[in-house]
């Protein structure tokens, strides 16, 4: 079955959207193919797929235009034509949820399980992994993983290396698998708003917020303005958090000890003002559907004003040192690179994708309050390197100062948490894209009748990322992995959920 | 005549026993100072000794892989830095095996533990292992001949390849200023560094297996093995630091004829001197990052260039300054 691509901006033509800017669409087969075609043509973004009670949804974006649609395909007897034979960046998303909901995509490049090691309890599956096979002359194989030197999550790195090149690096993920969503099936909102702020403790915030958004365009449940601005600012302190965090660590991996340990100070000064504010350091449970659970008092706003200050001194500093260090940019400066046609096909968020040319950013391209009303600039880097990634993290840094400093300016007193509407026409589904320090997060819900949660599925930044790793690391030396590995920092638990 | 023999036997017997207790001392020096400039506190600076008793307390656990190699190198590469450090004199040119201490016998010691270790990184069959192995030879190969040109050139300058013999030389004409000595200084730096495993070559505090080259070799071992192995790279610290104040700041050791009074002057300068070049190589290495691997054949290579250049410059002088 040969298909022509067919753009998403034809298909939605002039439907309107739901209230949370998605526009939903059953397709047939045919349908489904051309759009799939169109992922590949580059018409449109592949954002989501998942199963959902017997048919697979793809989230699709076209930023140009601004129009994002859900599309879904009733699947027939549980199989479906695969996007990824078509699109590849739908492969690995295709193998996890055929080994989560046993739906078969037709003609998948690669049918070996993803998720499924052949060790959960009451099942038959087959536990051995066969890795791709790599041919040639003085090749060699190291296996790193999944138990890591230091404290970091697990993930098997199967290497194929020439002397010091790597020919191949193949990962194998899904050793932190707990099973969030069947958590999520049936549960209460707000037991399933605690879950999914669990998923990646490093984007707590963002998976909260997504989520609460989600539930609030179902549920037609308006957060109150204070709320939205508070929302705000969390997700800014956890940005810089993690950004500063980053910077630190891939100087450590280049061992550079003073940014390493100036950048970790700052990090801890940022939890610690957080914790001050919201009363937990990384503000987990503080976003919640209706509103936010923790409010923020004058003094916090002091409190976060001075962090601020120091934040922009770290972060001039650390620059300082940085440009001065022609040691340490012989390390980061064309080491590990990503090519903008690769960042563009699997739709890499984050500063994954913005090193390497591709503007996207949720906060502007499908903007949601409050960041709707914020001036902040988005900042694109085409080199695609370790140095470029490292670079719009602190380019992003003095955004995020930028927003922080707009949100808190517009703080007036009022209610941070509405009450659940009683009479509300009840939509069903909702779906939200929030951004993440990591990359855009996406959440999408339904809800059944009797207002319990049907099906809530969440889509780290990472899903995108991972690949992109491995085309990066092609071609460089084994020793530089580990920097390469931190200048994208991806979730092993937001991916293997 | 046998009183005196005593006494000449017991001061070599103090030197070897001093690098031997000193060298944890050094490595605690150099940890305290980096973490005081990464504005930690950094651990006590006895921890080297803590550790080293804790892994001989520990119980050893070997690879099932493991062959007689495996077990038995660790022994071997101890006693063979211990002895080569020994040799290399501290607070006094003149003791009873001076004329052992020959830099030709050094190189090949350092040479012979270093062939042990490597071997010894292979035998388990780890991955990592032979990743450390292959990136510890190729320095190696680059930094070993630099080391026979440094010493060659200041074998030409002192007409000896006696270190004791060097050092008389040096501590007799202190202010000879020889642009040969100066480049082999610079290369002896480096081939120190390499030696090390320090900073910008290897870190040793790393946890990234995929980055080591010295720990990678070590990674399979544990207890009194480790203990042995930590404390023979503790003794090549102390080694190459004694060698550099050896032979390019002696002030203060003490003379072929000197007395018991002279031998404590030498080792409170020697003792001084030593933990004042450990806290330069926190300073040094605070200061760099770690280098690509394949730029380390360019550093190296500046070593063994310098090197050369010092021995040609030796040559062409040789008749104006002997």
């Amino acid at each position: 079955m040969s298909a022509v691509a067919l753009a998403l901006a034809d298909l939605v033509d002039d439907r309107t959207a739901s209230p949370d800017g998605y526009v939903r669409l059953a397709v047939g087969a045919d349908t489904w193919m051309a759009l799939a075609e169109g992922c590949a043509a580059g018409h449109h973004d592949l954002g989501a797929l998942w199963a959902d009670d017997g048919r697979m949804c793809l989230a699709l974006s076209a930023p140009s235009p601004g129009i994002r649609a859900i599309v879904s395909l009733e699947t027939e007897g549980g199989r479906y034509p695969s996007v990824a034979a078509r699109h590849l960046p739908a492969l690995r998303l295709e193998r996890a949820a055929r080994d989560l909901y046993g739906l078969q995509p037709i003609g998948l490049p690669d049918t070996r399980p993803w998720l499924d090691h052949g060790r959960w309890p009451g099942r038959q599956s087959e536990a051995r992994y066969e890795f791709l096979p790599v041919e040639g002359e003085g090749l060699h194989q190291i296996p790193v993983g999944p138990v890591h030197a230091g404290i970091i999550e697990p993930g098997h790195f199967r290497f194929t290396a020439n002397g010091e090149t790597v020919v191949r690096l193949e990962q194998r993920l899904g050793y932190v698998h707990k099973g969030v969503e069947s958590l999520m099936a049936g549960a209460e909102i707000g037991q399933a708003a605690r879950i999914i702020g669990r998923i990646s403790g490093d984007s707590t915030v963002a998976y909260a917020w997504a989520f609460a958004r989600a539930v609030e365009a179902a549920l037609q449940w308006a957060p109150p303005p204070r709320a939205l601005l508070l929302r705000g600012i969390m997700a800014e302190l956890e940005r810089l958090a993690h950004h500063i965090n980053d910077v630190g660590a891939i100087c450590n991996d280049a061992s550079v000890l003073t940014i390493y340990a100036r950048c970790t100070l700052q990090r801890e000064d940022v939890l610690a003002v957080a914790n001050a504010c919201f009363g937990h350091r990384l503000m987990m449970d503080c976003v919640v559907p209706g509103g936010v659970a923790a409010d923020l008092t004058p003094e916090g706003v002091g409190r976060i004003r001075g962090l601020m200050q120091r934040l922009e001194d770290t972060r001039a500093e650390v620059l300082r040192v940085y440009d001065s260090m022609p040691s340490l940019q012989d390390r980061t400066v064309t080491t590990g690179f990503v090519s903008c046609e690769l960042a563009r096909q699997y739709a890499a968020g984050g500063f994954v994708g913005r090193a390497s040319g591709r503007a996207f950013d949720a906060r502007k391209d499908f903007a949601y309050a409050p960041y709707d009303r914020v001036d902040f600039d988005l900042k694109v880097r085409q080199a695609g390197d370790v140095d470029a990634r490292l670079m719009v993290r602190l380019d992003e840094i003095a955004e995020s100062l930028r927003i922080l400093s707009q949100l808190l300016g517009r703080l007036t007193p009022g209610a941070i948490r509405s009450d659940r509407p009683v009479t509300a026409t009840v939509t069903g589904e909702g779906a939200a894209l929030i951004e993440a320090f990591r990359g855009d997060v996406f959440v999408s819900v339904r809800f059944e009748a009797d207002g319990r949660l049907a099906r809530v599925h969440a889509r780290d930044a990472s899903w995108f990322q991972w690949p992109l790793l491995e085309a990066a690391i092609e071609g460089n030396i084994v020793a530089d992995f580990p920097l390469c590995n931190k200048s994208f920092n991806c979730s092993y638990s937001g991916h293997d959920l | 005549m046998t009183g005196d023999l005593l006494v000449q036997f017991l001061a070599q017997g103090a030197q070897m026993t001093f690098v031997l207790l000193i060298a944890p001392l050094a490595v605690g020096v150099v940890r305290r100072v980096k973490a005081r400039l990464m504005r930690r506190q950094g651990p006590p600076l006895l921890q080297g000794y803590f550790d080293l008793a804790k892994l001989l307390r520990k119980e050893s656990v070997i690879a099932e892989s493991a062959s007689w190699l495996f077990r038995s190198a660790p022994y071997l590469i101890f006693a063979l830095t211990w002895v080569a450090a020994a040799l290399v004199p501290s607070f006094a040119s003149g003791l009873m095996f001076n004329w052992a201490a020959d830099v030709v016998a050094l190189v090949a010691l350092l040479g012979a533990a270093r062939a042990l270790l490597a071997l010894a990184g292979m035998d388990v069959g780890t991955s990592f292992g032979g990743i450390g192995s292959s990136r510890e030879m190729m320095i190696a190969t680059l930094a070993e001949p630099a080391m026979m040109l440094i010493v060659l050139t200041l074998a030409i300058a002192a007409g000896t390849t006696r270190l004791a013999g060097v050092a008389d030389f040096f501590l007799a004409e202190p202010f000879a200023v020889r642009v040969s000595l100066a480049l082999s200084l610079v290369a002896l730096v480096i081939v120190a560094l390499a030696e090390n495993a320090r900073i910008p070559v290897d870190n040793p505090v790393t946890h990234l297996e995929l980055t080591m080259v010295h720990e990678a070799m070590v990674l399979e071992y544990s207890g009194r093995h480790l203990a042995l192995i930590e404390a023979a790279s503790h003794l090549k610290l102390v080694l190459y630091i004694s060698l550099l104040i050896c032979l390019f700041a002696p002030f203060g050791m003490a003379p072929a004829s000197a007395g018991v009074t002279g031998w404590l002057i030498g080792l409170a300068a020697w003792t001084a001197k030593l933990l004042f070049g450990a806290a330069l190589l926190g300073l040094w290495e605070v200061s760099i990052a770690k280098m690509r691997v394949f730029r380390l054949p360019d550093f190296v290579g500046i070593a063994f260039v310098f090197g050369f250049l010092a021995i040609l410059l030796a040559f062409l002088t040789r008749g104006v300054f002997a």
